[in-house]
């Protein structure tokens, strides 16, 4: 089976199907290392038990900003390829994105009310990932508010792309402005600064929740799928009604 | 293991996450029941795909 295989919706179908089971027992494997890791971890000499937080808040802050990445594909390939399953992927991810993002914004005040004496600041990183949040949301109205699909999936597209151009204000926000928020400690020139005892688990959470995301995306994406042929299917009930 | 004036702040995030995360699952779960269950309505009123598959077949 080719990617090109994947273009028409019944195969896509039957393919996850086959797959899901598998992702999901992945996930959950990995998600309970990762959490038995997290829990052995010993205690940050200055943060103390706090970096336990870092375990969840930086993966939801990852996938946050790599779903509208997705979405930005997506979007292209609705624009530029008219692919069939583009609008497909990037509505049913928006809200998976849209959970990661509000999990990255609570547990970073949950970890900032201890650690900086606040669980907000208005400053780069924090607003720029706060934005980001809005922004899902956004999307998540407008695909529900415009009845067309094909209109909604041009105007999502459109407004998944100008909402790209934050993602290189997010990444970089710490290091254009002084920010509260630290710089990068893990994806940075030179290697991560984190110690082996705190970066082992916190990749295999990584890796456990963007085996999440794939498994809970595949899944939304079929729900989408069904969700348009109901809608074909009752456009051809009420047309044979009408005749 | 926990411990420490701030483990409270780390429980609650778990927590939270945990919550999200299972209310995700079983929204995306209801949402592939409630879909199926309107395709097989659709399909017992006699309307059904050119291609004549069906949700048996998904």
């Amino acid at each position: 089976m080719t990617l090109i295989d994947l273009a028409n919706p019944t195969r896509f179908l039957s393919l996850t199907a086959r797959i899901l089971p598998w992702l999901a027992a992945a996930t959950a494997i990995l998600l309970l290392v990762g959490l038995y890791q997290a829990a052995m971890a010993p205690d940050d000499y200055q943060q103390g038990a706090t970096v336990k937080i870092m375990f969840i808040h930086v993966p939801n802050a990852w996938l946050a900003m790599f779903v509208w990445g997705v979405m930005s594909l997506a979007a292209l390939g609705t624009l530029v390829w008219r692919h069939p399953l583009a609008d497909v992927a990037a509505k049913a991810a928006a809200p998976i994105g849209a959970a990661f993002t509000f999990l990255a914004l609570v547990t970073g005040a949950l970890w900032g009310r201890p650690m900086w004496g606040t669980y907000w600041e208005w400053d780069a990183r924090l607003t720029s990932v706060l934005i980001m949040f809005l922004m899902y949301l956004g999307l998540i109205a407008l695909w529900r508010a415009v009845e067309d699909p094909s209109r909604a999936a041009r105007a999502a597209a459109i407004l998944t792309l100008v909402g790209a151009l934050n993602l290189p204000i997010i990444k970089f926000s710490v290091d254009w402005w002084n920010t509260l928020h630290q710089p990068a400690s893990v994806l940075r020139m030179g290697g991560p600064s984190l110690d082996r005892t705190f970066l082992i688990p916190l990749l295999v959470m990584a890796v456990a929740f963007s085996l999440l995301f794939v498994t809970l995306h595949l899944a939304a994406m079929r729900n989408e799928i069904l969700r348009r042929r109901v809608r074909s299917l009752q456009m051809m009930q009420a047309s044979r009604r009408s005749a | 293991m926990l411990s420490g004036p701030h483990a409270s702040f780390v429980v609650t995030s778990y927590a939270l996450a945990t919550a999200v995360v299972l209310i995700l699952i079983v929204w995306i779960a209801i949402d592939y029941r409630r879909q199926k269950a309107r395709l097989r309505e659709l399909e017992a009123s006699g309307v059904t795909r050119r291609s004549g598959r069906g949700v048996a077949d998904i």
